[in-house]
This record gives C-alpha cells, structure tokens and sequence, in this order.
C-alpha cells in the first residue's frame, strides 16, 4: 500500500470521540461510581460517624485520600501528554506522604507511648487491606482504559500512578466506614494497601500502555 | 520557511480534524510526511536499516500520529507534541529493523522535505500487515485507501451502515498498529 493511500484511510477516521483530558474526567467519574456501589452496597459508612465528623483524625484522613487523587490525576494528564513537561506534578505527589509524616509526628507528640501500639494495629487492618484494593479495581481499570487514549512514554510508570488515583479513590470511601482513626493506623496500614494497588498498576500498564 | 506559520496551519487542521474534518486531516497528514520521510531516508542507515525501510517507517509513525492524535492538548502547540511522538517511534520504528540505537533525532516541524519513493519501491510491510487483518477489516481499508472510495461508498458496497464501517476501520488501523509492535520481522 502506498502511503497516500494509507493517509486516504486515516482521514477517514479523522474524529477522536475521546481525548484524553475527556478520558480522565470519565475515568475519575465512572470510577467514583463503581467504588461507590461496592461501598454503599457492601460496606457503608460507620455508625458512629455523627460523632467522628466532629473530630480532627477522621476528617483528616480525607484530607490525604483526596490529596492523593487529585495529584496523581493532574501528574497523569501530564505523563500521558507527549510534549508537556511534568513542572510541579512531580513534587506534588508529595503531598499525600507529606501531610501523613507530619500528622504521624504530631500523633506521636500528642500521644501517650503506651497508647501507640493499639493504634498502630488499630482493628480492621485485614479489611484495610482488602477493601482498598477491591474497590480500587474499578477505577483502576478504567484510568488504564483512558491512559491509552493518551501517550505515555513510560508504560509502567503510567500504570503506578493510575494506581495512586484508583487507590486514592477507594481509600476515601473507605476512610469513610473504618473506625481506625490514629495516623499510624492511617499511614501504615492504607499505604500497604496502596501499594499493592500500585504494583497491580505498574504491572498492567507495561502490559497494556505500550503503544 | 517560515516555522511558526507552519506550526499554526498543523494545529488549525488537527483540531479540525479531531472534531471530524476528513478533508482537513488529509491535509495535515500529506503536510507532515514529507518531513517524516526526509527524517527516515536520513536517520535509517545510521540505526543500521536499510533505505528502502524507510517508506514502512514513514507509515508506521503515521499510524502512531493517527492512534495518539487524542493525547494532544489543543490549547498548547503542536510542535512539541508531534516531535515527541515521532521521536520516540521513529526510533522505535527504525530500531526494530536496524542494528543500533541511541541515534538523535531532530525536530519534525524543522526538517525538510522528501519526496515520495518512485513506484517501483513501493512497501511490504503494511501490506503484510494487513492479509493478517479480519477479512472485514481488510475489505474496508483496501476500500477506503486503495479504491479511494468515502465510508459511504463502502458502506453501499459491503452492505453494510456507514456507522458500522467507521467503527470497522478505527478498529483495524489499532489492530494495524498492535501487528506492527508484535512484528519480529
């Protein structure tokens, strides 16, 4: 085939029904949708969740989860954008780390030394771990689908922060029902459970976003 | 050559494109590839592969442009966007088939020109690329490029809704491209 007439065919297909910025949007949506189901289906919030939205360590542990989507979408659209510099997306993945070393250190200063071990452990570390990472599949499957829509360069790195959004997303929700609120329940416990969501990222981006 | 001009007159017909402007997309992709081609006739022998490789590269970067035109933020330049990804698959392109790597390449948009190959050096691997295709996919592509007929024709010729054949040739140009990645050659 000659390569005008491959041009020919190509402009035949000249409309994108999804660019990548409307991509994300309808990942991050269509995302929230799919944990939220599970969520409210499944799990629910807490019952004592009166009481809990008037004390600071539940509250913040929104504050992380949301930190964490929403610079890990804004470094994506950037990782999936040939041509555009990362600038300060990639410093600001450090906001979710960051605001949980601190409120590790004043838990520590607040607290009693005695009391650190019942918090650490906190009770639903098994659910923690499980809950994150289901609810996250959701969305994680469908930022990977919007990511290749877009061009990353680097697949698997692609992949691992498609896996911060997912887990960012699930880990709001299930802030929501778990009743361990201390910051090194928060900082131990929802990072492993990120973790292992960024792994089933990395993974799947290497395998999928290749292009 | 004035660059600038040619950077605004690129984006005017990909934007146009991407909201549905066939004619406009033509012109776009006939503007680019004779720097495609210049950038392959050049860079090919020093990855190691040979010159009449180059016309299947210009047309493996075209398919990638084509697939990834979504990822272009239309508010920014094109210039920046299109070098990145004819870099990268154009090394990728010339790697596969050459010997060495690590080779620089330069921006699209301040290349110059090449002309397309006489007939008579015409490319293999689209066209082997494409008998492994569904028959269906196939049918459309040769259809719409070969035959130069428009999705309508083809749709009246294969009996089928002009809906369905434009979903039918997105999928076979992605499947185009994912032979060309698993292509051992």
């Amino acid at each position: 085939m000659k390569t005008d007439d491959l041009i020919t065919a190509l402009a035949q297909d000249a409309p994108v029904r999804w660019p990548l910025g409307r991509a994300v949007a309808a990942a991050m949506a269509g995302g929230a949708v799919v944990a939220g189901v599970i969520f409210f289906a499944g799990i629910g919030v807490r019952p004592d969740v009166m009481q809990a939205v008037e004390t600071i360590r539940y509250l913040f542990k929104f504050v992380v989860t949301l930190a964490l989507a929403v610079t890990a979408t804004g470094l994506i659209l950037h990782l999936a954008r040939p041509g555009v510099p990362l600038g300060a997306w990639r410093w600001a993945l450090l906001a979710a780390p960051v605001l949980l070393i601190v409120s590790v250190a004043l838990e520590m200063m607040a607290m009693p030394m005695s009391s650190w071990g019942t918090r650490w452990i906190g009770t639903n570390a098994p659910w923690c771990l499980t809950l994150i990472p289901l609810m996250a599949l959701g969305p994680l499957a469908l930022m990977l689908w919007a990511l290749r829509q877009g061009a990353p360069r680097r697949p698997g790195l692609a992949g691992a922060v498609a896996g911060l959004v997912a887990s960012g997303i699930a880990a709001t929700f299930y802030a929501a029902h778990c009743p361990d609120d201390s910051p090194f329940f928060v900082a131990t416990w929802y990072t492993l459970a990120t973790g292992i969501v960024v792994l089933i990222g990395t993974l799947a981006g290497r395998r999928w976003l290749r292009w | 050559m004035n660059d600038p001009l040619r950077e605004d007159q690129w984006a005017t017909w990909m934007r146009a494109a991407i909201s549905g402007d066939a004619g406009a997309y033509r012109l776009f992709l006939q503007a680019v590839t004779p720097h495609l081609r210049a950038m392959a006739r050049r860079r090919g022998p020093l990855f190691g592969a040979s010159a009449s490789d180059a016309e299947d590269v210009v047309q493996e970067v075209l398919l990638a442009i084509h697939l990834k035109r979504g990822s272009w933020d239309q508010s920014r330049p094109i210039g920046p966007w299109i070098s990145v990804i004819v870099r990268n698959k154009m090394i990728d392109a010339l790697r596969r088939r050459g010997r060495h790597v690590d080779v620089p390449i330069e921006d699209v948009i301040d290349t110059l020109e090449a002309d397309s190959p006489p007939d008579g050096l015409q490319q293999r691997d689209v066209e082997r690329l494409l008998s492994q295709l569904k028959d269906q996919q196939r049918d459309i592509v040769r259809s719409i490029s070969v035959e130069g007929g428009s999705v309508r024709e083809t749709a009246t010729r294969l009996s089928m809704t002009e809906g369905a054949v434009r979903v039918a040739l997105h999928r076979a140009l992605k499947a185009l491209a994912a032979l060309y990645r698993s292509d051992p050659e």
